[in-house]
């Protein structure tokens, strides 16, 4: 089973370059366990605790997954993951 | 150095004054590795705040994959500050995470005068950097 995760720039260095890779898990959090074995401290850069980190989107196919189910959200065979930095911030 | 059009300025400041007093933010995307900025792609502020800024996150979705198809990447990330200057704040630097990116900040406190200014943020270190305008 195999599902393609594309990867950021600014996080290509887990991936050794590589643009995106392919993992398996039945729910986001199983897949970013995953991948974290072959490369390892990228969960940690997406997952603080029990959430996705706030400096991360991460979408399955077109939608974010926080209007999914966050990290318990399923995934499954053929499906795209996508991981883009958020862009924000502000005077405050 | 940030080299970029009087054109693009004007639309990023029109942008940041039609917003005004809530935060502007957008990106102008170019060609993968040329450093050229040369479209302008004005961004909702998913916030709608005066301190406030964040990319709609399925926008954002669309037009990073926009620019991928065109391999085109964000030369330009910008934002406004409507009652400070246009210097990073902590949250920007916190955010910063497109090494590769000119940062443009304009602020909007001034009625008359627009400050533009730009910057590197490379973890998490600020660098301002000259920016020269072409027609």
């Amino acid at each position: 089973m195999a599902i393609e995760v594309r990867i950021p720039t600014i996080l290509r260095s887990y991936t050794g370059g590589a643009k995106s890779v392919q993992g398996s898990g039945d729910t986001l959090d199983e897949l970013l366990s995953n991948l974290d074995a072959e490369h390892g401290g990228l969960r940690d850069r997406l997952v603080d605790g029990e959430n996705l980190r706030r400096f991360v989107n991460v979408y399955l196919n077109d939608e974010d997954v926080r209007f999914l189910g966050g990290l318990k959200t399923p995934v499954g065979d053929g499906d795209t993951v996508t991981v883009l930095p958020a862009v924000a911030g502000g005077a405050s | 150095m940030l080299t970029i059009s009087s054109d693009i300025r004007a639309k990023i400041i029109e942008h940041a004054r039609k917003d005004h007093p809530d935060e502007a933010c957008g990106v102008i995307a170019g060609p993968a590795g040329s450093d050229r900025p040369v479209r302008f792609i004005p961004m909702q502020n998913a916030e709608r705040s005066p301190t406030f800024y964040r990319f709609d996150s399925q926008e954002q979705l669309k037009v990073w994959r926009e620019m991928d198809d065109r391999d085109e990447e964000p030369v330009v990330i910008y934002h406004s500050h409507t009652a400070t200057e246009a210097y990073p704040s902590r949250t920007d630097i916190s955010y910063a995470q497109e090494p590769q990116a000119h940062y443009v900040l304009v602020s909007t406190r001034d009625e008359s005068e627009t400050e533009f200014r730009s910057y590197r943020i490379v973890d998490g270190e600020v660098t301002e950097e000259p920016v020269t305008f072409t027609e």
